[in-house]
């Protein structure tokens, strides 16, 4: 295979149009002859700048190293000592301002595709049936870890791999947090990917009990006290939906993005013959402009809506990862930028009939940095619609905070703890992720379940 | 998989059920809910929960036949189960919370509405074994959806049945019946709870407001995951938007926005009714329904 060594190997996609009318995976990956051929673009550099990108600090020029040999199995192996979950991060992590930023061909030319690469290691291992590497002995501690998304998995697996019997405790009927009930099958395969990776963290030994609402069916102190855990993670996630408060919110047809996405993903309401609904809508606005926006908008797309994505400030300000944008656009999605809602219209069955927005321009930049968008007076109009999703940002959910002893939280009701070790106000729990730091990513959740292993770990053996 | 050890049918419409569930079982209290789901493609549903054994690991739920997932949960046999079972969910009642100094001064009226008999039980059943005995009303359209009387009886101080047709008890809805009580027989009653379809706990309430009557609604909208997550379930009280997977299900009645709840359930009507006839295929459908719209 000719290579260019400034520009990346690309990578085989489905066509837009073809697929913003199913739910099919948007990216298939490389294959064996396109992985080796990006490889053969890292410089293994002495002093590698992208690990030190990596929240994880992957290996990644020893991984991709492997993969140039065409030895796929060590470049897992690899990868596998730093990240639980491989097949997943390929995917979704924001690799263009992590490890490929710092990628020394970046300067130059392209990066090297270091997120496609892990992508392709870790599918392979899978299509290979290889697990990770467990501990051999048990240590006879036991560990609770509440909440199966990327930081309790990862916080889940490595306190196995040291031998610790450990349980997560998920409230939801499915394993994986916002990565089965939030991002879609299009970006993220459910079976194929998220319960593969989730089959190997319970081959390590780790047990997940699902349906149990910790702070509810059984409370942390119980956890410890009656049930004998040493040591308890927190990893409950950031899932409560924040709405505008605007006129018009709580009509039929105006939907948190959670509520929409958990419909399509969780409860798979976009196939026939599974049971839930979902008013999928024909003219949608999604309001908002991060990753979970573009989910929702490309969803709404997906189950033949006309989508509109409402975000107040421009283009350059969209949280989202460039990537959703260029895909959300390639599949026709409409991007009504400095526009900001006002007010839902609705019918007098309760239904949206449309929404009153008004244009904005950017003003001064705030503490953030970003510029701060203001109304332009008199530019109010109207949209006509039957479906708002509000995709708006969330907070933790407090259920787990105020029915736990001794636990503090900051004003935003985040889990306060000691950044190097995860530990909280409480002795022997530990908490990150999202419950710690508000909504943020995959990799960050995970790199919080990691450090907290290691605080566990130095606390039970201390 | 959380297994049926009981099934009972209560009238034509109306089942009760025995599931094993014992984390459930060992922490619920009157007021909370539980999510059921029936197999990997079946939807959540919200029910409230009746009964507890805490020994035998049970929890008792009743559900009315009124949709696709309740038609195919009536199917469902001893030794049969569910796919997944979980709560408790929801905050537990009010007078979970009271003393039994507190409790002794109030004079309490329960008023249930068809199936909403099944919740109004464990309140009754729990005041009942903290040596306090209840007034309950249980309303229904007529006589062959009247449920748990008996077990109703054993639990209150007077249980007053009535029915809109006259087919049994008294003649008459429960605001009829609360009318006949407390106008003509002269009781005094500190709180109302008011269960039932919203409907009925709207008409209930505006009654009781008129009469100076603190009142508690245990309100069932559409719910995903009852936990807090989605707002599918979120409803107006006081001017505030409440979630009442977290915040309920029990709000005050007098200041529940019961017009706005009842257009929210109305949502996924149309996409149900369609789902219900593909399943009964050519029968004459015929809803039987309170008219609800829940499940409970
Ligand atoms: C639609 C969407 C798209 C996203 N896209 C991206 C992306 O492309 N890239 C990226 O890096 N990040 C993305 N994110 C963010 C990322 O998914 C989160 O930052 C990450 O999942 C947080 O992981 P976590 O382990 O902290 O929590 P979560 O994944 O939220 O998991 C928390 C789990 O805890 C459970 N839980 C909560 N309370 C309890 C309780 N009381 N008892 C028991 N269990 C409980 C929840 O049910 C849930 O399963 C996206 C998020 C969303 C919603
Ligand atoms: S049911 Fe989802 S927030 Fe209440």
């Amino acid at each position: 295979m000719q290579v260019d060594m400034f520009k990346r190997v690309p990578v085989r996609e489905q066509e837009p149009k073809v697929r913003a009318t199913n739910f099919e995976e948007v990216c298939y990956g490389y294959n064996l002859e396109e992985a080796q051929a990006e490889a053969s673009r890292c410089l293994n550099c002495k002093n590698a700048r992208c690990i030190s990108g990596c929240p994880v600090n992957i290996n990644i020029p020893a991984f991709i190293s492997q993969i140039k040999e065409g030895n796929i199995e060590q470049a897992y192996q690899v990868i596998s000592e730093f990240s639980a979950l491989p097949a997943i991060c390929g995917r979704v992590c924001p690799q263009e301002s992590q490890c490929e930023k710092y990628c020394v061909r970046g300067i130059k030319g392209d990066a090297v595709s270091i997120g496609k690469l892990e992508r392709f290691a870790a599918d392979w291992a899978t299509q290979n049936n290889i697990m990770p590497k467990g501990s051999e002995e048990k240590n006879g501690k036991k560990v609770a870890v509440i909440g199966s998304g990327p930081s309790g998995l990862t916080c889940a697996g490595d306190l196995a791999k040291l031998g610790y019997d450990v349980t997560i405790f998920e409230a939801l009927h499915e394993a994986g947090g916002v990565l089965v009930y939030g991002i879609p099958e299009f970006r993220l395969p459910k079976k194929k990917v998220v319960a593969a990776e989730i089959e190997k963290i319970k081959a390590l030994g780790v047990k997940i009990e699902t349906n149990v609402v910790v702070g509810k069916a059984v409370k942390i102190d119980e956890l410890i006290e009656k049930e004998g855990f040493d040591a308890v993670f927190i990893g409950s996630g950031a899932g409560l939906p924040r709405f505008m408060n605007i006129p018009g919110e709580t009509a039929n047809g105006v939907m948190s993005a959670n509520e929409y996405l958990t419909r399509s993903n969780l409860m798979k309401a976009y196939l026939d013959d599974y049971k839930t609904p979902i008013a999928a809508g024909t003219k949608v606005a999604v309001v908002g402009g991060g990753n979970v926006a573009m989910d929702a908008a490309r969803t709404a797309l997906r189950l033949g809506a006309e989508v509109h994505i409402v975000y107040r400030r421009s283009e350059e300000e969209l949280p989202a990862r460039v990537e959703e944008v260029h895909h959300a656009k390639e599949e026709g999605v409409i991007f009504d930028l400095l526009t900001n809602p006002k007010e839902i219209l609705v019918d007098e069955d309760g239904n949206v009939s449309g929404m009153v927005c008004i244009k904005m321009e950017l003003g001064e930049p705030d503490e953030s940095g970003r510029r701060s968008p203001v109304e332009v007076p008199g530019s109010e109009f109207t949209m006509d619609l039957d479906t708002v999703i509000m995709s708006l940002g969330t907070s933790p959910n407090p259920l787990i905070s105020s029915t736990t002893t001794g636990l503090e939280v900051n004003k935003r009701k985040c889990i306060v703890v000691q950044e190097e070790t995860g530990a909280t106000t409480k002795a022997g729990v530990y908490a990150g992720g999202d419950a710690v730091t508000g909504a943020a990513t995959v990799i960050l959740a995970m790199g919080a379940g990691k450090t907290a292993a290691k605080g566990i770990h130095e606390y039970l053996t201390k | 998989m959380y297994k049926i050890v009981r099934k009972e049918q209560l009238s034509e419409k109306i089942y009760l059920m025995d599931v094993v569930a014992p984390r459930v079982a060992a922490s619920c209290l009157p007021g909370q809910f539980v999510i059921v789901k029936i197999d990997d493609k079946g939807e959540r549903i919200p029910l409230t929960i009746c009964d507890y054994d805490r020994e035998k690991e049970t929890v008792t739920i009743v559900f009315q036949e009124v949709g696709e997932s309740t038609i195919l949960m009536k199917n469902l046999e001893v030794g049969d189960g569910f796919e997944d079972f979980v709560g408790p969910l929801g905050c537990e009642s009010e007078l979970c919370h009271e003393s039994k100094e507190e409790l002794e001064k109030k004079n309490i009226l329960f008023v249930a509405g068809g199936v909403g008999t099944a919740p109004v039980y464990p309140q009754v059943k729990w005041l009942h074994e903290n040596g306090y005995d209840a007034d309950v009303i249980i309303g229904a359209r007529s006589k062959d959806i009247i449920i748990l009387e008996e077990e109703m009886k054993k639990v209150a101080k007077n249980v007053y049945v009535c029915t809109d047709d006259g087919s049994y008890g008294f003649k008459g809805n429960g605001c009829d019946m609360i009318k006949e009580l407390v106008g003509n027989q002269g009781k005094k009653y500190d709180l109302v709870v008011a269960i039932g379809p919203v409907i009925m706990m709207k008409f209930t309430s505006l009654l009781t407001k008129e009469l100076g009557i603190k009142t508690v609604v245990s309100m069932n909208p559409i719910m995903v995951d009852g936990t807090g997550m989605c707002g599918a379930c979120r409803l107006v009280v006081g001017g505030e938007v409440k979630f009442a997977c977290v915040d309920g299900p029990e709000f005050d009645g007098h200041l529940v926005d019961f017009d706005g709840a009842m257009k929210r359930q109305r949502m996924y009507k149309t996409q149900e009714g369609r789902a219900i006839l593909a399943l009964e295929e050519g029968d004459t459908h015929k809803n039987g329904g309170c008219g609800c719209g829940g499940d409970k």
